[in-house]
């Protein structure tokens, strides 16, 4: 793909409001006056829809347009920051004015002639709105739904929602950076209610991308969902309670690598390890899990919603490893705490909106597949956990204790998977639950593209992987001591 | 005066301006067909600082619009939303609106509120106190919170900040049933979390206070030393065994589970039949000691509206009393749904209050006796439609009445059936910082997970 996305967005961010490259130059040299050692410009348009359906019908459906520039100046560790949701010249002036104030005294940073960045196309900027009808969307949204309902007679309700954005960004640094994107994401959510006897229990599966609405058309995946929503909340109708305890847990692949989200990728985010706040602060070049695991945060990983061609600072997304062979190798760092480290950046600057100021963020992070047979994995275990769905996490980054929800797991009893049981939270250290990785599958498999992450009262899309992990120890939350 | 810092929040338009907006926007869907329409149009500016180790870290000017339309042609509804206020951007908005509504089908329950249900007057509610808060004041306030967790003990080591923020909006909502309403609101707040160290690691704590008024939050020093103590008092944690035990919730999470109730209760739950609270109206869910009420129009309240998002008038209410359920959490459509009538929660609820009990904390722990005092959560294992409950937690155990020592790393779990019908004693330790205000509650029993 060769399409020049930094085209698009000028002419879809700039060329409305008459700014052009002298426009730019201004509001920098605006911001740059005092004493800040650099700032940048953030321009955003986003459209927006969703469309839901529950009884069977689409009844429900929204389109939204945001719109905005946002001004940041930093001075060494200080931040100023205004935004305006009129792109025109006086309100990025006005913006400038504001950010700038964080510092007071005169200074001489020099504006850096233009560059732009070798530039990734792991997405086609397309405007997944206009992908399909409105017709065809009210029909894929009832086709899955006739789907789910077909599957089993115990299914009472079927709710199913099918949303896409379309993001154009343009990004103008002090530090030379121009840069632009356009970013489609797309995602279909199935949520179903099963009840059997008197007892209720529900089943979920979702996925999506940076692609259009034809992704759910291709190989069934819509109808996919809904057989998977379905299948899952059955499989809880005949759960029992969970365990409570320390006991050996095998992971299933996919989406469960959001424990590697919780326990590992916060802790080394750039932030955190620049302020020395992180359970992992420091720590680069120590063993913080068995020689099994390999960890990376990857944002080049075509179509991904994890995935960007730039980061929301302008600076191309790559590979980075944080835990290699079992030792920490690196964090993940935005501009900011990558100059405040005396390190480089490493792509990871993402933000909200426009609105927001951007922070070090995960993209698509995973754990490279090992040696083993997942079926060996499961059998080695005399008893413990198979938990193989989850619903979100959170870790304290400080203490390093983190958590995640299981939505579908299952005993294992003298090596083989028994009972389902209820879904039960699982509690870990950071630091040390990879010590405790055993066996890591052949199996390396990403999730379907539903994960939100939220740090700082901001939500960014990302995306988690692993293979069938066995950890040795670890304490689930059930109700039976 | 270009060296200075940048003054205080933007000023908020007047409110003619968005009266006259949505009137544009309502006349707008009347030119384009509909049958009825809905429209809310809000601004919003903010000013927060935060300072770290003594100096600024961010200072960060916030000034957001927003326009929102519903329309209806017949039973068929259609909605879009935008941040631009010129006309031609209310015209794109309304037709956007327009053209989803003619894809989406019939919906008998779809529609305004009733109009005898619309706010006929609109009292003030005493909700907008603007502080003229410089950058430099804020900044100064910010700092001097900081300081004094930091001055507290030497293990507090470092910091993630100080942080003082001033929001004031004003929000106008008018339907095509001739309503037409908004009022100006105001909140403020302080905050500090901090990180004691010792040999054994790392432990943060914060704290915080929010309120219309300024003159209603605490003072910067006193947030600050609490956010230190509570980060020191975590010093020191070990983990538990399994068991099973009683636990007293601290009562900013005592907030959280009655949140959880909530949740079971609202229209969209029940009539979706994925609430573990289904068919329970006019029966106990709670021992007969709980009434929960709902004051919509307290004054200066965090939760106080005079009216709901569709215009329906707010009113007093139990929504538990003696431990029976008796009213739901329902907007127009999930009423009509239920064949009921909207409690004007359209939007959430506005003031939800447990009624204290007479013990403070250190009865309460005396009551509790043996078990665990639980003072943070961690994840969201809570399941609505089964009433699952599953989290991390971390507290002090407790032993005939005495904290023995803080506890981390360790999940509680149980099902808030039990959970609410387990409730030993509500708290006179009422926390005020939100919409819902509840003392500390003492459980009956809950399964600890740990080693």
């Amino acid at each position: 793909m060769t399409t020049d996305t930094l085209a698009l967005a000028r002419q879809q961010l700039l060329a409305p409001a008459g700014l052009g490259e002298d426009a730019l130059h201004r509001t920098l040299a605006c911001l740059l006056g005092h004493a800040i050692d650099g700032g940048d410009l953030y321009f955003q348009q986003r459209r927006a829809e969703s469309w839901g359906l529950e009884d069977g019908q689409v009844k429900n459906a929204s389109h939204a347009i945001q719109q905005g520039v946002g001004v940041r100046a930093t001075s060494g560790e200080k931040t100023g920051f205004a935004y305006s949701d009129e792109i025109v010249l006086p309100a990025l002036l006005e913006a400038a004015t504001a950010a700038r104030a964080i510092a007071r005294d005169g200074g001489d940073t020099r504006l850096q002639v233009w560059r732009s960045a070798q530039r990734l196309a792991l997405y086609e900027p397309l405007d997944p709105l206009e992908t399909l009808s409105a017709d065809a969307k009210v029909s894929l949204l009832e086709a899955v739904d006739a789907e789910a309902r077909r599957q089993d007679p115990r299914v009472t309700q079927v709710m199913v929602s099918l949303a896409a954005v379309r993001d154009t960004i343009l990004i103008a640094g002090s530090d030379g950076t121009l840069a632009g994107d356009v970013r489609p994401l797309v995602r279909l959510n199935v949520s179903v209610i099963v009840e059997h006897d008197g007892r209720r229990e529900q089943g979920g599966s979702g996925g999506g991308g940076r692609v259009g609405y034809g992704w759910f058309l291709d190989r069934d995946r819509a109808l996919g969902h809904a057989r998977e929503a379905v299948r899952q909340a059955l499989i809880n109708l005949e759960a029992v309670p969970a365990p409570a305890g320390t006991m050996t847990v095998v992971l299933g692949p996919g989406w469960p690598g959001v424990l590697l989200h919780e326990a590992i990728g916060h802790g080394l985010e750039g932030d955190f390890n620049r302020k020395g706040t992180s359970a992992f602060s420091g720590r680069i070049g120590e063993r913080v899990a068995t020689s099994l695991c390999t960890v990376v945060d990857d944002g080049t990983l075509a179509s991904r919603r994890g995935s960007l061609n730039i980061d929301d600072e302008g600076t191309p997304t790559q590979c980075t490893t944080l835990i290699e062979r079992g030792v920490l190798k690196g964090y993940l760092q935005d501009k900011l705490n990558a100059r405040l480290m005396k390190t480089a950046p490493t792509g990871n600057g993402r933000r909200e909106s426009y609105a927001h100021l951007p922070l070090p963020r995960m993209t698509n992070t995973y754990m490279l597949p090992g040696e083993h047979d997942p079926a060996e994995i499961v059998a080695s275990v005399e008893r413990g956990l198979y938990a193989v769905n989850f619903g979100g996490g959170q870790v304290d980054i400080t203490s390093g204790k983190f958590v995640f929800s299981a939505s579908e797991a299952y005993l294992i009893e003298n090596g083989r998977v028994t009972r389902p049981v209820k879904g039960a939270t699982l509690i870990g250290n950071g630091p040390d639950v990879l010590t405790k990785v055993s066996m890591v599958g052949n199996d390396l498999k990403l999730d379907a593209g539903v994960g939100t992450c939220g740090k700082d009262g901001q939500s960014v899309p990302v995306g988690v992987g692993q293979p069938t992990l066995k950890i040795e120890s670890l304490t689930v939350g059930g109700t039976q001591a | 005066m270009p060296e200075a810092i940048a003054p205080t929040i933007a000023p908020m338009p007047a409110r003619e301006r968005l009266e006259t907006l949505i009137a544009d926007i309502l006349a707008e869907a009347r030119v384009q067909g509909v049958t009825a329409a809905e429209a809310a149009v809000s601004f919003a500016s903010a000013l927060s600082v935060t300072v770290r180790l003594g100096e600024v870290e961010t200072l960060e000017h916030h000034r957001q619009r927003g326009l929102a339309v519903t329309v209806y042609f017949g039973q068929s509804r259609g909605s879009a939303s935008t941040a631009d206020w010129r006309p031609e951007a209310i015209r794109d908005t309304v037709q956007s609106a327009c053209a989803i509504a003619r894809h989406t089908a019939a919906d008998p329950y779809a529609g305004l509120a009733d109009p005898e249900r619309l706010a006929r007057e609109i009292p003030d509610l005493d909700l907008y106190h603007p502080w003229a808060l410089s950058a430099e004041e804020a900044i100064d306030l910010a700092r001097e919170c900081e300081a004094a967790a930091l001055a507290l003990d030497p293990r507090i080591r470092n910091s993630e900040g100080g942080s003082v923020a001033t929001r004031a909006g004003l929000v106008m909502y008018g339907n095509s049933h001739g309503f037409c309403g908004g009022y100006p609101t105001t909140r403020h707040s302080l905050s500090c979390s901090v990180i004691a160290q010792d040999a054994e690691g790392m432990q943060r704590n914060h704290w915080h206070t929010v309120a219309r008024d300024r003159a209603e939050l605490e003072t910067p020093v006193a947030v600050g030393q609490k956010a230190g103590r509570r980060a020191l008092r975590r010093l020191g944690s070990r983990r538990l065994g399994t068991r099973q035990v009683p636990v007293l919730f601290a009562p900013e999470l005592a907030r959280g589970l009655i949140g959880h109730f909530i949740a079971a209760i609202r229209g969209v739950a029940l009539y979706r039949k994925s609430s573990f609270l289904l068919d329970r109206l006019g029966t106990p869910v709670f021992p007969d000691f709980v009434t929960l009420r709902e004051r919509p129009r307290l004054p200066k309240a965090l939760g106080s509206a005079p009216f709901d998002s569709e215009g329906v008038a707010t009113a007093d209410r139990d929504v538990v009393s003696d431990g029976v359920l008796r009213g739901y959490v329902l907007d127009s459509y999930s009423a009509r749904r239920l064949g009921m009538q909207t409690t004007g929660n359209a939007g959430g609820t506005h003031n939800l209050i447990v009624e204290p009990g007479s013990l403070g904390q250190e009865e309460l722990l005396r009551q509790l006796d043996t078990g665990l005092w639980v003072t943070e959560l961690l994840g969201h294992g809570v399941n609505l439609v089964t009433g699952d409950y599953s989290r991390g937690a971390s507290g002090f155990w407790v032993e005939q009445g005495q904290v023995r020592y803080p506890v981390h790393e360790i999940t509680i779990a149980g099902n808030l059936n039990d959970l609410f019908r387990g409730v030993v004693a509500v708290g006179a330790d009422v926390d005020m910082r939100g919409g819902i205000r509840c003392g500390s509650l003492l459980l009956e029993r809950m399964t600890v997970a740990g080693e």
